[in-house]
Order: C-alpha cells, then sequence, then structure tokens
C-alpha cells in the first residue's frame, strides 16, 4: 500500500507523458527562433525604436491571461451547472495559469512603459488600472480555492467567483475602445482585418502568441494533473485511514471475544 | 418573496438594535477614520475637501466589510444558518432580507458619516438630489455583493482576512462611480454625475440578480 501511495505521489512519473514532452521540446525550440526574430531578424520601429521588442512577449502573455481566465470562467459555470471536479480541477489551473500571464503582462507592460511613457504606471490609462483589477479578482479566487472544498467534491464557492470575475475580462479588453479618452494603448493593431503592423513584425508577433498558447496548454496539462492527483492522494489517505480505523476495530472485536472465551473456559 | 425577505431583515435589523454593534463600534469607527485621513493628508482642508469623495467611499467600504463580517458572524456562530437551509424560506428571499438589512446598516453609519465629512472636511453638498440618488445606488451595490461574499466566505475558517480580499475588487467600480457621482454633487469636478449614478444603479441591479441567483448554492456550502 505504501508502494502505491508512493506511485500516486511521485509526480515525475505521472504529469508528464510523451506527448507533453514534445510539447515542451517544441515550446523549448519555438522559444529560441521567437528570441532571434524578436532581437535578429525584426528591425527597431521607427517611433518606439527597441522597446518595440517587448511587445513579442507582451501581447501574447496578455492574450493567453485573457485565454486563461475565460477558460477559469468556463470551468467555474459547468461546476455549478454540473458540479464536476474534472472543470473544477480544469478552473483552478486555468487560474493560477491566468495569474502568472497576467502578472507577467503587467510587469512587461511597466517595463516598456518606463522608457516610452516616462514612468511604470499611469493611472490615466485605464486598461493598465483595469488589468490589474483583474488580476486582484483572481488572487482572491486563488485564496478562496486554497482554504475551500471537501476533499473529492468541487467548490461552488470559488465556482462563483470565477464567474463573476470573468465579467471583468470585457471591461479590460474594451476598455481601449469604451474609454479612448483616458488611456495611453493604442487601439487592437492585430485582430483587424488591414493590421497596421509591417509584415515580419506581424509574423514574429503572431508566431510568439502560438508559442505562448502552447506553453499556456503545456502549463494547464501539468497543473490539471497535479490537481486530480492531489485529490487522488487525499482520498487515498482517506480511504487509508478509515481501512485502519475499520481494522483496529476488527482487532479490538477479535481481542474481546477471545478474552470472552477465555472466562467461559475459565469458569 | 417580500414578506420572507421582510421577516429576515427584521431579525438581522432587530438583533442590531438590541446588541447596538452598528451604532457603537461602526459609528465611532467611521469618524475615527475620517479623522485619521484629516491626519495622514497633513490636515490640508484645501486637499481634505477635495479628496472629499473618494475619503468618504473609502471609509463606506472599510465599515462595509466589518458590517458584513458581523451579518454572516451571527447567523454561523450559533448554526443559524443551518436552521434557516432547513426552513422553508428561498434563498433569494434570505439574500434579499439580509441585503436589505445590511443597507439599512450602512445607511444608518452613512448620516453620521456626512456629517463627519461636511464639518471635518469643508464639503458642501451642492445638488443634494444626485447625492442622495448616488449614496442609494452605491449602498444598494455594496449591500448586494457584500452579502453575497458574505456567505460565499462565512463557514470558511479565515472568512475575516478573505471576505476583504476577495469584496474590495469586486467593488471597485462601485466606489470608482460613486466617488465620480459625489465629486459632482459636492461640486468638486466637472463630471455627468447622473450618468455615472446610472452606472452605479446598474451595478447594484447586476450584484442584485446574481447574489440572488447563486445564494442558494452558496449557503448549502457553507457549514
Amino acid at each position: 500500500m505504501t508502494q502505491e501511495l508512493t506511485e500516486v505521489s511521485n509526480p515525475g512519473e505521472t504529469t508528464g507523458s510523451s506527448a507533453t514532452l514534445w510539447l515542451g521540446a517544441v515550446i523549448l525550440i519555438g522559444l529560441v527562433i521567437l528570441g532571434w526574430l524578436s532581437f535578429v531578424v525584426t528591425e527597431a520601429d521607427i517611433e518606439l525604436e527597441d522597446t518595440v521588442r517587448i511587445m513579442y512577449v507582451h501581447v501574447p502573455v496578455a492574450i493567453m491571461g485573457y485565454a486563461m481566465f475565460t477558460i477559469c470562467g468556463i470551468g467555474s459555470a459547468m461546476v455549478l451547472w454540473k458540479g464536476s471536479q474534472w472543470w473544477d480541477h480544469v478552473a483552478g489551473a486555468a487560474g493560477e495559469i491566468g495569474v502568472v500571464f497576467g502578472s507577467l503582462t503587467l510587469a512587461t507592460g511597466m517595463i516598456w512603459g518606463r522608457p516610452t511613457w516616462g514612468t511604470y504606471w499611469e493611472w490615466g490609462d485605464v486598461r493598465l488600472v483595469t488589468a490589474l483589477m483583474l488580476v486582484l479578482l483572481y488572487v482572491g479566487y486563488l485564496s478562496l480555492r486554497s482554504t475551500t472544498g471537501v476533499t473529492g467534491e468541487p467548490s461552488r464557492a470559488a465556482a462563483v467567483v470565477g464567474l463573476l470575475s470573468v465579467c471583468m475580462i470585457p471591461v479590460v479588453s474594451r476598455s481601449v475602445e469604451w474609454w479612448d479618452d483616458r488611456t495611453l494603448h493604442q487601439e487592437a493593431t492585430v485582430t483587424k482585418l488591414d493590421p497596421d503592423i509591417d509584415g515580419l513584425m506581424l509574423f514574429t508577433l503572431v508566431f510568439g502568441i502560438v508559442i505562448f498558447m502552447l506553453i499556456g496548454a503545456w502549463l494547464l496539462i501539468h497543473r490539471f494533473r497535479v490537481a486530480h492527483l492531489e485529490t487522488e492522494l487525499e482520498l487515498y489517505g482517506v480511504a487509508l485511514a478509515v481501512e485502519q480505523r475499520i481494522a483496529e476495530t476488527t482487532d479490538v472485536e477479535a481481542a474481546l471475544s477471545v478474552a470472552g472465551n477465555d472466562r467461559k473456559d475459565e469458569s | 418573496m417580500i414578506r420572507d425577505a421582510y421577516v429576515i431583515a427584521a431579525k438581522d435589523l432587530r438583533i442590531e438594535l438590541r446588541s447596538r454593534t452598528a451604532l457603537s463600534q461602526l459609528a465611532p469607527f467611521v469618524v475615527l477614520v475620517a479623522v485619521l485621513f484629516g491626519f495622514a493628508l497633513n490636515a490640508d482642508r484645501t486637499v481634505l475637501t477635495e479628496a472629499a469623495s473618494g475619503l468618504y467611499w473609502i471609509t463606506v467600504l472599510f465599515a462595509a466589510v466589518l458590517a458584513i463580517g458581523r451579518s454572516f458572524s451571527i447567523e454561523v456562530d450559533d448554526s443559524v444558518i443551518d436552521m434557516l437551509r432547513l426552513s422553508d424560506l428561498e434563498p433569494p428571499s434570505i439574500f434579499a432580507g439580509k441585503a436589505a438589512a445590511l443597507a439599512v446598516q450602512l445607511v444608518a453609519i452613512q448620516l453620521i458619516l456626512i456629517a463627519a465629512v461636511v464639518i471635518l472636511y469643508d464639503a458642501r453638498i451642492e445638488d443634494p438630489l444626485l447625492f442622495i440618488a448616488a449614496a442609494v445606488a452605491a449602498t444598494v451595490g455594496v449591500a448586494a455583493a457584500g452579502t453575497l461574499y458574505g456567505v460565499l466566505v462565512a463557514g470558511l475558517r479565515m472568512r475575516e482576512t478573505l471576505l476583504p480580499i476577495l469584496l474590495l475588487p469586486v467593488l471597485a467600480p462601485v466606489l470608482i462611480s460613486a466617488t465620480r457621482a459625489f465629486d459632482d454633487a459636492l461640486g468638486n469636478a466637472a463630471v455627468n454625475g447622473w450618468s455615472w449614478c446610472g452606472l452605479l444603479a446598474a451595478l447594484a441591479v447586476f450584484y442584485g440578480v446574481f447574489g440572488g441567483w447563486a445564494f442558494g448554492a452558496l449557503m448549502e456550502e457553507s457549514r
């Protein structure tokens, strides 16, 4: 039984598969190519100069942040609808990875903002402020997840927060258009039919988005498996404890029975 | 539904009247925070007058967090929430009742806070109708969201610390809208306060509808 427990709790053997191994290899090669495209192949922008290169990471991580928070929202809705543990793991994993991508978005944005806007933080920029609020909402969601939940049961409280928090995503993504006089961010350039961006720069940006999508998928698969194994381990621990209690009770009953028989024999 | 909500609201308010928590603790608390803001801003009357709207609503949110914690601790401590769950009261009615009781307490606290802001910060209410409309809409929004998050953390060990982490980001849109509406009502900024008041009303409806829908599932989980 101890051996089974060790096998279940060994993430090195169980969260990876040949598919995720290949995916990881593709990601590593892709990151090298992205670095080469960003720093060697593409040229500096006329206005933004070399600072434009951070966009090849900033935009992909921002998109992946939205994607992960959306997956978290879908997972939360499914938990409330179906009470599914599987979706609870998906929501939790996506929420965690979304916070990582969201924080990276803020960090890369601030690093870019210092030389471009002359400040790390601009209160007048509505997208910056709403993006921070979005990350803080999901930090709260993760705090709640860490304290709630019965072993083997999805947390409906966390699901409600996940579903409510997802309402903030359209506010952040559309803020540039809704409050166009209160932002330093430019409007969408890539998603338009006729993007206002040089061909090679556009290719690098799209390549970066694809690579970070793969990173997101890779992280999601692994984090989901870790969450699944954690639950399995907890349930296994509970089952083991119950089994031990039953065995103890049986031993006591057997001992009492033997003692009773001895007393009868003596009399 | 209205009768059931009234029963719950009356119960909560009766408990508050008898324990006098809102009056004896929250009222001094809001006045104290208003005074501390004065110290923090170097007792500069011009700055305090200009920042009065924001300081007012920050104080209301701090008081709301305490009031919400109190509102649900009385349910959890003596397992009253189990009785509510076993009763034939509909969860949306319980939600409406608790939100209404919380809103009444927040209004009572704000009456004291308004006096403090007018006296200490030299604030002048130039548009009383907008001031009242924004205060009512924001209070309903805070009460609805607060009731939803209150039941959400009710059964948890670390509810005192979790509640502000979860609730304050959600109330950020209310804080922004209420501050802008008050800026107009106090004559501190040339903004359209009524459009911000409309946003406050929309937020109150959203939190109210979502809370009414989710309250039942959350009550089942809070043990």
